[in-house]
């Protein structure tokens, strides 16, 4: 489905490339020993290293570089056995070094591909252009005295990996699916939490419009923008800028901007004239970074199996369709819940109640698959209730609410309850026959040719049996008695 | 002046095995001679108590039987190795009052092996000269002085160590080398210094000039000196990335005293135009040593020696621009802003004030050649060159096992010459930074004196990691040359 905008003058396409970067997940920082840990008192995580003191030195932890070409191997792209280093230069207080250290020509990952997972069940590829390692700068706090900024440099020094999107994005929607199926494959690895919020993912988009199929127009990047959705609104609203800014006649500059969520705009913050020039140079503190195969496959080893076998294995294995194969292996806590409901049972009556039933009421109540009241055990456990007729799909609704709100076994309510379906031929009979003496003038109606009225009567005996009654064989049982 | 800082290092240190005296005694003997000589302005920072305190520890060391290979010998440290608790400025305002909590892998490692530390030598700023001019702690004079009895430079960058070694304020020092900041200066104050392979002794808390170039050595009185002394100062470091994974072998040993059958290359390239008689015939005596020695002497070229100069002022001046980058105000050193001030004001106040005008030169030179659009014109294109001239050598070293060159085009120049001509001050290191750039190890050794009564040195210079060949043949000719002149008021 092509996005278009509309504009004054005709149609418009956007295209889109991201950067992402990922914090790695490691106990120490790329290239000091210092703690990686999220949160801990300002200044606490520094070593002599993360200050930049006079003649300190990086040396490389293996743990990231490891975390690196894991996060290679999952986005299908290319190793590279030898990468550099590279010094990018400037200027800032949270930047101890004056430079940070990344890699620029030689990267450790080359190109790859991310299947999409769109809404309508379709999926895309968009490439993966590269993924290079690089270290993350402090903080600095503008809010904490009226004079001076403070610096926290805690984070100076993480690991991030910087994974750079070819432009192949042409609408919101697949920078949305993008973002998403790329957290997914990180976390299933293990080698980013994924956290937007928390800023251990941040992601840079850049935009330009174009009439269809024309060249790409010039770009404007928009930084770190921190949410999903929020970066699907500064693709939109730079957009239709852009759109605007060529239909009055004017030109787009190619330039770095803010997305302010909050306004609904995005704003320049520096243009190409004031870019820095980052004099990129191999770091002569450090050696080129080179591994062999054997690196590489032990690695390989390690490597779960990722959204997209996973999805492809439930399509195949549970005859999903490709629209809840894509929602149950979108993260890795839902897909594993997933299983084990459906082992040994109907994999789509099971797929249904998970998504449709419980993540429903998860979504209610606000807590996340980890925390749901009701486990896989105790779901699957439902659906064989309903599977060999102890009780109705209906009466199966009813329980799942008392499993909800009690986390209870669904076998013990319905015990307890005594919902067990009425599968007794003499009991369903004889409601039957109640229901017919009672409605002489109706069953004359169904003798006339009023089939529909039938469904009047199994609702009759539903209601009189509160519910219990099998269905099918009240179904049958009265075709017979009325029509028979 | 005293017997005790005449001694060699080996003669100090056999002395202390022998217990003719204490390190208490030799220290002391030092510290008289560094309050008798500050007028030299060899130390920034002396740290006499401190030394004392250390030679106490190493006498009760050695008198329980652990003594280690510098155990008692007072020695200097170039302000450019980061000391703990003891200032270190790298001879700039900006590092002023700076006191490291850390201790620099090589001192680490002396101090480790016993040495005891008399204070901190000058040195250019960031080690960025060959004068000892740029220093911010003022000028350091030689103890050497010509016919015309003018003060001279003592060379540089380590010239604090070297004057120091020579004017007998320590039995020895440390120095750091980047395009010949060991070498030259021991040239010019008469002494040996060493500048191993790069890697050979870690850079970890040495303040960075340029890190693909920089590398630590010993400054000494004699050969034997050296090679004692780069045995405790050698050594891999994990803590830094460059640093050789290799052994460090006993680099006394090579010092067997022959060389038969060896040969010694003589490049034709380093006969530069105009070089003075008297370094040619100082090259020449050299030669006809080696020979009597058994030494096959034999001419080489090495064709990309004309190079040399200009790459290195790409390559490291590029690099200090950005190693430099960090002396920036915000977390130690001097900073300078007023009330008011932006983030950027900050950093150009603190950096007008704290950087001298030739690092400030260096900043710029290496900062236009990393930037947009002449990246490749000049420093891609410097590496390519560099990448030659270690070919060069390496073709050398298919024949010859090592190289010899005089160690500067000319003796100390008086203080102030030069200073207005920065390319003319470049050219004192031509001969030895081909050297540099191929990352090889270089000696110098004092072999004469100039027509002025200036000592002059020659340069060997050996294959990565062959230290012992270049201190086996240093030693004869160190021997042959006799070498035994003092500077002015040392005849004694």
């Amino acid at each position: 489905m092509t996005y278009i905008l509309e504009g004054s003058t005709g149609p418009w396409e956007i295209v889109v490339g991201l950067e992402v970067h990922c914090q790695i997940i490691a106990h120490s920082k790329l290239f000091s020993g210092a703690s990686a840990q999220f949160g801990s008192e300002a200044n606490n995580n520094v070593s002599l290293v993360d200050a930049a003191m006079p003649g300190m030195l990086p040396v490389i932890n293996a743990e990231c570089v490891r975390q690196a070409v894991k996060t290679g191997l999952g986005l299908k792209a290319k190793i590279n056995h030898e990468s550099v280093f590279s010094r990018k230069n400037y200027f800032y207080a949270d930047l101890p070094q004056g430079y940070q250290i990344s890699q620029f020509d030689k990267p450790i990952v080359g190109e790859g591909t991310i299947i999409l997972d769109m809404p309508d069940g379709s999926t895309k590829a968009v490439g993966i252009e590269r993924l290079h390692l690089e270290q993350d700068a402090g903080k600095s706090m503008h809010d904490q005295d009226p004079k001076y900024s403070h610096i926290d440099l805690n984070r100076s020094g993480v690991a991030l990996m910087e994974i750079v999107s070819m432009p192949d994005i042409r609408s919101p929607e697949e920078a949305g699916a993008y973002l998403t199926k790329m957290r997914a494959i990180v976390r299933y690895l293990g080698t980013c939490d994924g956290n937007m919020n928390e800023g251990s993912m941040r992601c840079d988009a850049n935009v330009s419009v174009r009439r269809a199929g024309a060249e790409f127009g010039t770009r404007c990047e928009i930084k770190n923008v921190n949410s999903i959705r929020f970066v699907m609104q500064a693709i939109e609203i730079e957009a239709m800028r852009q759109i605007e800014v060529i239909e009055g006649g004017g030109e787009i500059i190619q330039e770095t901007r803010l997305f302010d969520p909050k306004l609904g705009e995005t704003r320049s913050m520096r243009s190409k004239e004031m870019a820095h020039d980052y004099r990129y140079f191999p770091d002569p503190d450090l050696l080129p970074l080179v591994f062999d195969e054997a690196f590489v496959s032990e690695i390989e080893k390690t490597l779960p199996e990722l959204p997209d076998e996973k999805k492809a294995r439930f399509m195949r294995e549970y005859g999903l369709s490709a629209y809840d194969a894509g929602v149950l292996v979108a993260e890795q806590e839902k897909a594993v819940f997933y299983e084990r409901v459906a082992k040994g049972r109907d994999g789509k009556m099971a797929a249904n109640w998970v998504i449709t039933n419980l993540f429903g009421a998860l979504n209610k109540l606000g807590v996340d698959v980890s925390e749901s009241p009701v486990t896989a055990e105790n779901l699957g456990k439902l659906i064989g209730l309903i599977g060999d007729d102890t009780i109705s799909g209906r009466i199966a609704k009813d329980v799942f609410e008392i499993m909800i709100e009690t986390g209870k076994d669904p076998e013990a309510i319905v015990e307890e309850k005594g919902l067990k379906q009425i599968t007794d031929t003499g009991a369903i009979e004889t409601a039957i026959d109640e229901v017919i003496a009672a409605n002489p003038d109706k069953v004359e109606e169904i003798r006339e040719g009023k089939d529909r009225m039938l469904g009047w009567f199994v609702g009759q005996v539903m209601k009189s049996t509160g519910g219990k009654a099998n269905p099918a064989m009240v179904n049958k049982m009265l075709r017979d008695k009325i029509l028979g | 002046m005293t017997d005790l800082t005449n001694l060699t290092l080996a003669d100090a240190r056999d002395g202390l095995a022998k217990g003719d005296y204490t390190s208490v005694e030799l220290t002391e003997a030092h510290i008289a001679s560094m309050a008798a000589q500050r007028k030299l302005n060899a130390y920034i920072t002396e740290t006499p108590e401190q030394a004392l305190e250390m030679a106490k520890a190493s006498d009760t060391k050695r008198a329980k039987g652990e003594a280690g290979k510098m155990e008692g010998l007072p020695i200097a440290i170039k302000d450019l190795f980061c000391t703990e608790n003891v200032q270190t400025t790298a001879a700039s305002h900006i590092l002023e009052g700076f006191i490291p909590q850390y201790e620099s892998t090589v001192t680490a490692n002396l101090f480790g092996n016993g040495a005891v530390m008399l204070g901190k030598t000058n040195l250019d700023e960031f080690a960025m000269g060959s004068s000892n001019m740029t220093s911010y702690y003022g000028n350091v004079i030689n103890p050497w002085k010509g016919k015309d009895g003018k003060d001279l430079v003592p060379g540089g960058s380590s010239g604090g160590s070297a004057a120091a070694v020579a004017g007998r304020m320590a039995l020895a020092a440390t120095g750091t080398d980047t395009g010949g900041s060991i070498r030259q200066p021991a040239a010019y104050c008469g002494i040996v210094g060493l500048k191993p392979t790069y890697g050979r002794c870690s850079r970890w808390g040495v303040v960075a000039f340029a890190s693909s170039l920089d590398q630590a050595g010993p400054m000494t009185r004699t050969v034997r000196d050296a090679a004692i002394m780069l045995g405790a100062m050698a050594g891999h470091d994990a803590k830094d990335s460059t640093s050789a994974p290799m052994a460090v072998p006993d680099f006394e040993a090579a010092l067997s005293g022959d060389i038969r059958g060896m040969k010694i290359g003589i490049p034709k390239e380093y006969r530069v135009d105009g070089m003075p008689d008297e370094i040619a015939r100082l090259w020449d005596d050299g030669v006809a040593m080696l020979r009597d020695a058994g030494a096959d002497v034999v001419d080489i070229t090495l064709p990309h020696t004309k190079y040399a100069l200009p790459t290195y002022y790409i390559v490291a001046p590029a690099e200090a621009s950005s190693n430099l980058a960090r002396y920036d105000g915000v977390r130690f050193g001097q900073r300078v802003m007023e009330d008011g001030d932006s983030l950027d004001d900050m950093y150009m106040k603190t950096r007008a004030a704290g950087f001298g005008k030739e690092v400030q030169r260096r900043i710029m030179i290496g900062t236009y050649v990393l930037s947009a659009g002449y990246y490749d014109a000049y420093y891609n294109k410097a590496l390519k060159v560099r990448r030659r001239i270690y070919e060069d050598f390496a073709n050398a070293f298919g024949t010859v096992d090592a190289v010899l060159t005089p160690t500067a085009p000319s003796a100390a120049f008086a203080v102030g010459e030069n200073s207005d001509d920065p390319v003319k001050m470049y050219l004192n290191d031509v001969f030895t930074v081909p050297a540099s750039l191929a990352g090889l190890p270089g000696l110098s050794v004092p072999t004469g004196l100039s027509d002025n009564g200036l000592p002059l040195g020659l340069q060997l210079i050996g294959k990565p990691f062959d230290e012992e060949t270049v201190i086996r043949i240093g030693g004869v000719l160190e021997t042959a040359a006799g070498f035994d002149a003092k500077p002015a008021g040392l005849e004694g």
